[in-house]
């Protein structure tokens, strides 16, 4: 610590190189920081799922719809807790191009299997008692500006109404949900599907059934369980972990989470050259000083520890500041994106991994000129001029 | 003229410098290169998607949805509509009738070769003229699907990228088995992403009657759009919408294309601010040990300009090195690279290859250029600005 003066005076005598050094690690960082958030919200979900939670779809695809009848099925099999059952609407809201998902649900089962969608109590109830109520996610609502009382007319696409009534479906959105944890879905939009039925002349059909189970540890007994009842039925069921599910989705887009890391190898590469050249050139500039130090008394060690010392203060702080950064910065750039990755944050691992790579990044950029200045002898330190 | 001998001088003089200050030049290299490698490399991915999903659409082809409907996926359209749309006029004709197809699209679950796990694979069941609507489908291996069976065709790109679709194969969707009759090639168009199958198979098979989700038409010259799409938009008895099959499919790409520009140019331009930073020091301390040589030419008369040029040729020619590298490196890795990927506005996969154009090289090397202007310009300016005899004690 009593070095600590000298290392700072040191890395400012070149201002301008150090300053342009320290820069680029900030962005690389802040960069590395970007790249994590992205990564995170395109694997959204998979760590988000719960245990304990399975999906039953159709075992064709995901976009053939279930018979409403299975529901007591599957609650009475044995294992299972609650079960409820969602359906893509796949409505438009004023243009196609404004894009969300709506999604027709039982409101008092949806809120028990996801807990993580916080409502207020009181909003809650508002929303069992309205059979034309939705609710929406705290970052939908402020993309589009609704409040609480709103009427949202949604264009159906798949659900053409059979009732004689005006085609566009009138949502009064009666609560605004929030998510427990950063990772949750704030841009849903969820309505009765009773009301859906009630208009389109009731078929009898969801689209795929999310159930709790009592054991995680029975998770594969009790999917096994269920499919097994509707084998050989017209709509044969496919029950999965929803882990399982949203792993599979990510997989269904593609490697993003190589090719990120990938681009954050490249820019760590860079890094290393650019803070490693920076740190050789002082190192050289600064030989018969060296000289002198030992000279004067330091040892061996010492002088190596200085030179990492400065290494590290550098990629170090430069490093600490452009997580910083990131974490300041995500929100910002997530907001670019919010309609395609509706969850971006900076997950607080990734910073951990940021860490760890700024002190290797500092141990390998000074680490040639430490054992260059661990090596030197003082003859040849002071001659050298 | 003086000052052009002067600048060229002092310009030869520098770049036969540079194997001097060859470790920390190249750190400069290797940052523009590796910029302008992850920038080509991630719109690539791009501008492959865009390719596959314009290829071979052509403007004499147009499709009919329902109104509102903004894919395919979320379409009906009755077989009695579907018979008005056919009748109408500007659709070419030939002795077998219309040249027109009234089509399902579903999306089956099929294994991702590469990751084992299911994914959204398209299903679209045909009407025989489809293969005259979209001339460019052929069988390559095997045979067409027998109308009337549970036969269906693959798309080239996609038994390449899905698990068992080959030729001969059975696969079980649903209470049915089809067997793989053959594989098609498609001009490396977004159908060959998908599985074909006779529609009159499908619509049982997937509880549709006789309903259609849409209907492509040939039409008699791409002209005879317009008075097709009126006589369609004018019949009462119809819902529908009319557009061209480029500009739809060019649509479906929107959102991805829009998702990967942004991601790639917002990681780009933060690559590209660390690499200036990396080559403002490169520049610096390539002025600084021309210190003393700097001085000395301006002592003897030389100008500023010329020195100026003289540096920022230097970073310039980095950056060229470096661009050149960078979109060397990115198109002999990506360019030709196959994948596939999930659609979210068709929620189906498109199989393609990640594609470098020459536009996209060109705006690499503009973005190299663009780094090291801003790498040698603040050092350039410096150096002449030091005062003369600083410049000349400086060590």
């Amino acid at each position: 610590m009593k070095y600590l003066p000298l290392l700072w005076r040191n890395l400012w005598r070149r201002k301008v190189r150090t300053i342009f050094t320290f820069l680029s690690i900030v962005v690389a960082f802040l960069l590395f920081g970007v790249l994590m958030a992205i990564r995170n919200s395109f694997e959204a979900g998979i760590d988000l799922a719960g245990q304990n939670r399975l999906l039953t779809i159709h075992k064709v695809s995901i976009i053939q719809q279930l018979p409403e009848r299975y529901l007591a099925a599957i609650r009475s099999t044995p294992g299972v807790r609650v079960v409820t059952h969602l359906s893509w609407f796949g409505g438009v809201y004023q243009d196609p191009k404004q894009f969300f998902a709506q999604m027709a649900v039982d409101p008092e089962t949806l809120l028990r299997v996801y807990p993580e969608y916080v409502l207020p109590e009181e909003q809650k109830a508002v929303w069992l008692k309205t059979r034309t109520g939705a609710i929406a996610g705290r970052k939908l609502a402020e993309r589009y500006g609704w409040k609480i009382g709103d009427r949202i007319p949604i264009k159906p696409t798949y659900y053409r109404p059979t009732d004689g009534k005006p085609e566009t479906y009138e949502f009064d959105l009666v609560g605004i949900y929030e998510g427990k944890t950063a990772d949750v879905d704030e841009t849903g939009f969820f309505f009765h599907h009773d009301y859906l039925m009630e208009r389109i002349g009731d078929p009898g059909t969801v689209g795929w059934y999310v159930l709790e189970v009592d054991d995680p540890a029975r998770a594969d007994e009790i999917a096994h369980a269920i499919d097994v009842q509707f084998e050989n039925s017209p709509d044969e069921t496919k029950t999965t972990t929803e882990k399982a599910l949203a792993q599979s989705f990510a997989h269904q887009i593609g490697d993003t989470g190589a090719i990120l890391s990938a681009i954050a190898a490249i820019v760590f590469f860079v890094i290393l050259l650019i803070a490693g050249n920076t740190m050789a050139q002082s190192i050289r500039e600064r030989t018969s000083e060296l000289g002198v130090l030992k000279t004067v008394g330091f040892t061996d060690a010492t002088v190596m520890a200085l030179v990492l010392g400065e290494a590290f203060l550098l990629v170090g702080g430069a490093g600490i500041l452009g997580l910083v950064l990131a974490k300041l910065g995500t929100p910002v750039f997530g907001k670019l994106v919010e309609s395609f990755l509706p969850v971006f944050y900076l997950p607080a691992g990734s910073v951990l991994v940021g860490l760890g790579i700024a002190a290797l990044l500092g141990l390998a950029s000074g680490g040639v000129p430490a054992f260059v200045a661990l090596r030197l002898s003082i003859v040849d330190a002071l001659g050298r001029r | 003229m003086r000052w052009l001998t002067q600048t060229l001088a002092v310009t030869t003089m520098n770049l036969r410098s540079l194997p001097q200050r060859l470790a920390a030049s190249s750190v400069a290299v290797v940052g523009f290169a590796c910029v302008v490698a992850v920038f080509v490399a991630v719109l690539s991915i791009a501008e492959g998607f865009r390719r596959v999903m314009e290829r071979g659409s052509s403007p004499d082809v147009a499709l009919v949805l329902r109104t509102g409907s903004d894919t395919e996926m979320s379409s009906g359209l009755e077989m009695d509509a579907t018979r008005i749309v056919k009748d109408a006029p500007g659709v070419l004709r030939t002795a077998a009738g219309p040249v027109a197809s009234a089509e399902l699209f579903v999306v089956v679950d099929v294994p991702k070769r590469a990751t084992g796990t299911d994914a959204n694979v398209p299903l679209r069941g045909v009407e025989p003229a489809a293969f005259e609507v979209r001339p460019e489908i052929r069988i390559v291996e095997g045979a067409p699907f027998r109308p009337g069976r549970n036969e269906v065709i693959v798309g080239r790109a996609a038994a390449r990228e899905f698990a068992g679709l080959e030729v001969g194969n059975r696969l079980r969707w649903g209470e049915s088995e089809w067997e793989v009759a053959g594989i098609f090639a498609a001009d490396e168009s977004i159908y060959e992403s998908e599985i074909w199958t006779d529609v009159r198979v499908l619509q049982p098979a997937y509880r549709r009657g006789t309903s259609f989700q849409s209907v492509y038409v040939r039409l008699e010259t791409p002209d005879a759009f317009q008075r097709f799409k009126d006589a369609l938009t004018a019949d009462p008895r119809l819902d529908v919408e009319v557009m061209r099959e480029n500009d739809y499919y060019a649509e479906q790409s929107r959102v991805l294309r829009s998702l990967v520009h942004t991601l790639g140019n917002l990681i780009a331009l933060l690559m590209a601010v660390g690499a200036t930073f990396g080559a403002l020091n490169t520049m610096y301390s390539a002025v600084a040990a021309r210190g003393r040589e700097i001085a000395t030419l301006r002592a003897l008369g030389f100008q500023g300009t010329p020195v100026v040029v003289s540096v920022m040729a230097e970073s310039l020619l980095l950056a060229l090195v470096g661009g050149l590298i960078g979109g060397g490196l990115a198109w002999a890795i990506a360019d030709g690279y196959q994948t596939a990927t999930m659609n979210w506005q068709s929620f189906s996969q498109v199989a393609f290859s990640l594609t470098v154009t020459p536009r996209l090289l060109a705006g690499g090397i503009a973005y190299a250029l663009a780094m090291g202007f801003l790498g040698g310009i603040f050092p350039a300016v410096g150096a002449v600005r030091t005062p003369i005899v600083a410049g000349l004690r400086h060590v």
